[in-house]
Order: structure tokens, then sequence, then C-alpha cells
């Protein structure tokens, strides 16, 4: 079983979100960038069927030289190869085309991303590349089984989850879930020696052509003061939820 | 040129979510000077969406539409869009809507834009806003391609009736069968989902175990809403994980969330931040969920909800 695991590079949770030039850009300054933790849990998993059933597992990244970081950290984790299309990532259709392109023409049987990025909360790019190449999709799945070429998988509902089956090939969203938090593997001092000798493949982007851009950032308005109520006066709460905020 | 929503059933009944969707569209078409159709599954009613702006509706209850799967959803509303000359397409925000939405846009080869809260202010230079860095900031999204697709964020925009009723044509696409096959759902069945509860109560860590979840159902039951959690509760297992809200859990935008016991960690806030009205009862004052509510009581859970809800029941008594 081949594996790619799409990996986004992301600003890293507890970051503070600044931009620059007009606020027409995101400004980096300070800020330290992680992958994506939606693509974190969907890399552990693929290093379980590594592990337990034997399969190759590459990740992929579309971004300029400043994203190997990020890849040389899922290497770490244990991944056996990293690409990196060497092009700024500009919208979710651009990056779904640079993918798609090099999962077909690598023979990949399993594509794992997560169900969004935790920086433009897109949420397409998997579906996407899914859709460019013809394989099944899976989104925001939270569990996942492959006996030989046939699937099984779980997916989070508004209200409960479902049961899927299918095969290859196939794009997954993943995100918690299709491993739990306590699998995640913090990269150890060997991994991160061994990362270093792993080959970090650069191609050079097809071009595909972008449909969006954000072209402008706003912050929210600062929010006002909280307005604390007695315990000892709910009638109090009852009336601002009601006559104030309207919301009872 | 016109405008085709994607309105959403649950069981024969159109979505809160589709008349959100149907208000956007129909405001939209409005400004470009054009009209607004609506495609809908297995609508029960499918002419009552007219009272939402929409003009006609194509209604797809053939046999094979009958349950969900999102390639085969996502080549029928792209055979409407395409049928009804769409230039725009608009889609709510529902994970079922999430998860067709990319390959609805491939299908379309339009820009798809998702998490959006408001109308372009221009329909000429196409730009709309939207929520970006988990609730952190927004974006303008400019769309360049002919076909656009909008995936208007839950309770955002809202819903204008005006009255009237929609002409109904019965739809049949030809689509190909689905690579993927549904086996079966697991879902609480008459129990407001997080996705459609316009009123949110979570419990968090403060609440102890989980046998002390009684007063956060009663709570929600006095209210109508649904019941959500932080994360470490549904790690511990306390709760199910279907009720894990935040960054890494569900989104949460309802009209009022109330957080029990939930200190207010970042990764908390950013998933339930786009709910309007945000109430916190925490014993610890320093806690950081009292910067991002609007209300919130200093005090002890076990005895400030149990209060609540019986001053709850009286005013909901008194009408
Ligand atoms: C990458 C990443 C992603 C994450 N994603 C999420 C996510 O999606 N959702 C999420 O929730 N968390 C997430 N977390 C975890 C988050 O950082 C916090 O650890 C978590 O939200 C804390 O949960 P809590 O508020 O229930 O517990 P605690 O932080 O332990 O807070 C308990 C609160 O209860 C109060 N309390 C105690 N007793 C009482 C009482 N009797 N009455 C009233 N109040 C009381 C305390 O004062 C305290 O403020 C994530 C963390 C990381 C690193
Ligand atoms: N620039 C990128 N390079 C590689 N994978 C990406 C990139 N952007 C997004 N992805 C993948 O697509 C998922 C969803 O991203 P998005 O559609 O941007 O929310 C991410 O979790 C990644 O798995």
């Amino acid at each position: 079983m081949k594996i790619l695991v799409c990996i986004s590079h992301v600003p890293d949770t507890t970051s503070k979100i600044n931009f620059a030039e007009g606020d027409t850009k995101f400004d980096s300054n300070g800020v330290q960038f992680v992958i994506n933790p939606n693509d974190e849990f969907g890399l552990t998993r693929a290093m379980w069927f590594k592990e337990k059933q034997g399969a190759s597992v590459d990740v992929i990244n579309v971004g300029g030289p400043e994203t190997e970081p990020t890849l040389r950290k899922a290497l770490a984790i244990g991944a056996d190869k990293a690409i990196r299309v060497n092009t700024e990532a500009k919208d979710g259709y651009q990056v779904a085309g640079e993918l798609a392109k090099v999962a077909q023409d690598g023979g990949y049987d399993l594509v794992i991303g997560g169900r969004e990025s935790i920086d433009y909360n897109g949420g397409m790019v998997p579906g996407m590349v899914a859709a460019m190449m013809g394989a099944s999709f899976i989104n925001n799945c939270i569990g996942l089984e492959v006996d030989g070429t046939s699937v099984t998988a779980t997916r989070e509902i508004d209200g409960g989850k479902e049961s899927l089956s299918t095969s290859f090939p196939l794009v997954v969203g993943g995100q918690k879930g299709i491993v739990e938090e306590s699998d995640l593997r913090i990269p150890n001092m060997r991994g991160i020696m061994m990362a270093r000798q792993k080959p970090l493949e650069v191609v050079d982007p097809s071009g595909v052509a972008v449909k969006t851009d954000a072209v402008q950032f706003e912050k929210p308005a600062p929010k006002g003061a909280v307005k604390l109520v007695d315990p000892e006066n709910l009638d109090e709460l009852i009336s601002l939820l009601h006559n104030e905020a309207k919301v009872i | 040129m016109s405008v085709l929503v994607y309105t959403e059933t649950d069981q024969g009944k159109f979505k809160k979510s589709a008349f959100e969707v149907a208000s956007y569209g129909s405001a939209l078409a409005e400004k470009m000077g054009t009209n607004v159709s609506a495609v809908a599954f297995n609508a029960g009613d499918a002419a009552t969406i007219g009272a939402y702006g929409v003009e006609k509706v194509l209604d797809v209850s053939e046999g094979s539409f009958e349950n969900f799967t999102a390639a085969k959803y996502a080549k029928a509303i792209a055979a409407a869009a395409t049928r009804e000359n769409a230039t725009i397409v608009v889609i709510g925000s529902s994970a079922n809507s999430k998860y067709l939405a990319p390959l609805l846009a491939v299908e379309l080869q339009a820009g798809y834009a998702s998490n959006v809260i408001a109308l372009p202010d221009d329909v000429s230079n196409f730009k709309v806003k939207r929520n970006a860095f988990t609730n952190k900031a927004f974006t303008y999204t400019a769309i360049s391609s002919d076909v656009k697709l909008i995936g208007v964020s839950s309770n955002s925009f809202g819903v204008t009736e005006k009255g009237g009723s929609a002409s109904v044509e019965s739809f049949s696409p030809e689509v190909a069968t689905d690579g993927v096959s549904v086996e079966g759902q697991d879902k609480a069945a008459g129990k407001v989902t997080i996705a459609d509860a316009d009123i949110v109560v979570s419990g968090g860590r403060g609440l102890k175990g989980p046998e002390n979840w009684g007063m956060v159902e009663e709570l929600a039951e006095v209210l109508g809403a649904a019941t959500a959690c932080s994360k470490p509760v549904s790690d511990m297992g306390w709760r199910p994980h279907s009720e894990h809200v935040g960054q890494t859990g569900k989104p949460v935008a309802s009209n009022l969330y109330i957080a029990i016991g939930i200190s207010g960690a970042i990764q908390h806030l950013a998933g339930i931040n786009a709910s309007k009205v945000k109430v916190v009862v925490n014993t610890d004052p320093e806690a950081p969920f009292f910067k991002a509510a609007d209300y919130g009581v200093v005090g002890d859970a076990f005895t400030v909800i149990p209060a609540l809800i019986e001053k709850l029941k009286e005013f909901k008594a008194a009408g």
C-alpha cells in the first residue's frame, strides 16, 4: 500500500494572528509553524498502517522552502520520504491540482489529508484532490481500516457517526478520532537524526491556476467587558439573556 | 446567469440552514438582478422554501437519492446548476454540505469560499467576507472563476421570510453510482444536534465526573439546547466524542453558548467563538473564559446550575 499524507504548514494554535502591508498579507513574524493538527492525526494513522500492515508513507506539501522544517518533522515522526512542490500555496484549487498530479503520477493508493487547515479553514483541498484524481473521498474520517483493497471507514456526521465502505484509490479528510491524541508521537532524538538522511524531493509545480484570492484581512473588533451576575441573583441573568441579548 | 441554492432537508423537511441559504441566495440574486432557484432532495413540501425568496425548486426524489452520499449529491447539484445556467451556487455549512462542497467545486470548476458570513459589497468585483484563522480573523476572498461556490456559515447571515411559495419541478439527473457506500448510521434519535441548535450547553472538567451531567442535560432540556463538552471531558470518556467542541472538535455557531466549568483555553474558544452570546459559569474569576464571554457568573456550578434551572422553569412557565 502506497500512502501519501498531505501536510499543511500552519501557525501554532496559540499564535497571535497579525497582518502586514495594510492588512493585505499574513504577518509570519514571530509565528511558530507546526504540522496542521488534523494532518498529524492522519500521519499517525499512516504510521500505524506502515508498522502493522506494511505500507510506504510519503508526505507532501505545496509551499516555499520555509515549510521544509515542518516536512522534516513529519519525517522524524516516521515518514519515508518528503515531497515539496515548490510554489506558494495560494488557494485550495491550485494546491489540490498540484497534489492530485503528484498523487496520480506516483500511483498512490491512499491519500490522507486533514478535514481543514487551521489557518484559512478552507476545508476543501482533500475533496478537490479526490475529484481531480477520480478517487473516492471520505471526509471527517474518524476511523479507517484496510483489508487488502477493501476499506471500511467511519465518518463523523452531525449528531453521530456513519460507517462506510469503499476501495482504492481513496482520499480521506482526517481529524481527531482517526487516531486518538494519546497515539500522537513526539519525534525523538533518533527520529530527528534519521530524518536528516531521508529524501526531501523538491519538484516543480505544474502551474495550476488559482480561482480565489484572500485580498484583505481584518481582525474582529475588541470585545466589551464581561457583565458579571451575582450567583445569588440569577433572575438578573435570565432577564439579561431575554431582554438585552434576546437569545432566550 | 442565475443563482442556485442547495437547500438541505432532514427526514423530508427543510432544515433551518436551508432557510439561511435560501435567504442569502435570494438577497444575492436581487443584488445581481437575476433569479434564484433551489435544488432539494426528498423535500416533502418543496414549495414552502418559496417563503424565503426562492422562485423555483428542482426536487430530486428518486429512489437512488434517498440517502446522502457526497459524490452522487455533488454531481446532481452540478447538473442542476448547469440546467439553471447558474453562475453562483450557494450551500450551507453542515457536515454533509462541507463534505460535498469540494467535489461540487471541481465538477463546476468553481472557486469555492467556505465559512462566508456576508454578501459581497459589489457583485462585479466579487469579494466575500469569511471567517478564517479559526475565528481569530476574517478574510475578504475574491473569487475569479466564472462559476462561484459559496458556503454560508451557520447562523451568520440570518433568515429573511418574505412569504410566497415556489414552483416545483421534479428533476432526475443521471449520475453514476458513488464509490463510497453507507453501511450504517449511529445517531442519537430525537436530540438537537450541535450543528442545528440555537443554544448549546457545554460542560468542562470543572464538573468533576460523568455522574454530574444530569444538571447539564436538564438545563439543556429546559432551554431546548444541545449538549456539548470540552476536549478532556470526551478524552476521559465522561461524554461521547460527538459532543467534543473546539478547534479539534465540532465547531459551534449558536445564538447562545453556556460554558460550565470550562476554563476557556484558546483551542476551546477557537471552536466556539462564532457563537453570538457566551455565558460562563466558573468558580475561578481569573479563568480566561471571562475575557471571551458576554455574561459571567463567578460561582460553583453545583449550586448555580440547579438554581438556574429552577429560575428558568419559572420564567418559561410565566411565558
Ligand atoms: C492542539 C490542541 C487542540 C485542542 N483542541 C481542543 C478542543 O477542540 N476543545 C477543547 O475543549 N480543548 C482543546 N484542547 C485542550 C485545551 O487546551 C484545554 O486543555 C481544555 O479545553 C481544558 O478543558 P476544561 O476547560 O474542561 O478543563 P480545565 O482547564 O481543567 O478547566 C476546568 C475549569 O473548571 C473550573 N471549575 C472547577 N470546579 C468548578 C465548579 N465547581 N464550578 C464551576 N467551575 C469549576 C475551574 O476553575 C477551571 O477553570 C486542545 C489542546 C491542544 C494542544
Ligand atoms: N499547501 C498544502 N500542502 C499540502 N497539503 C495541504 C496544503 N494545504 C492544505 N493541505 C491539505 O488539505 C487539508 C485541508 O486544507 P484546507 O482545504 O486548506 O482547509 C489540510 O489538512 C492538508 O492535509
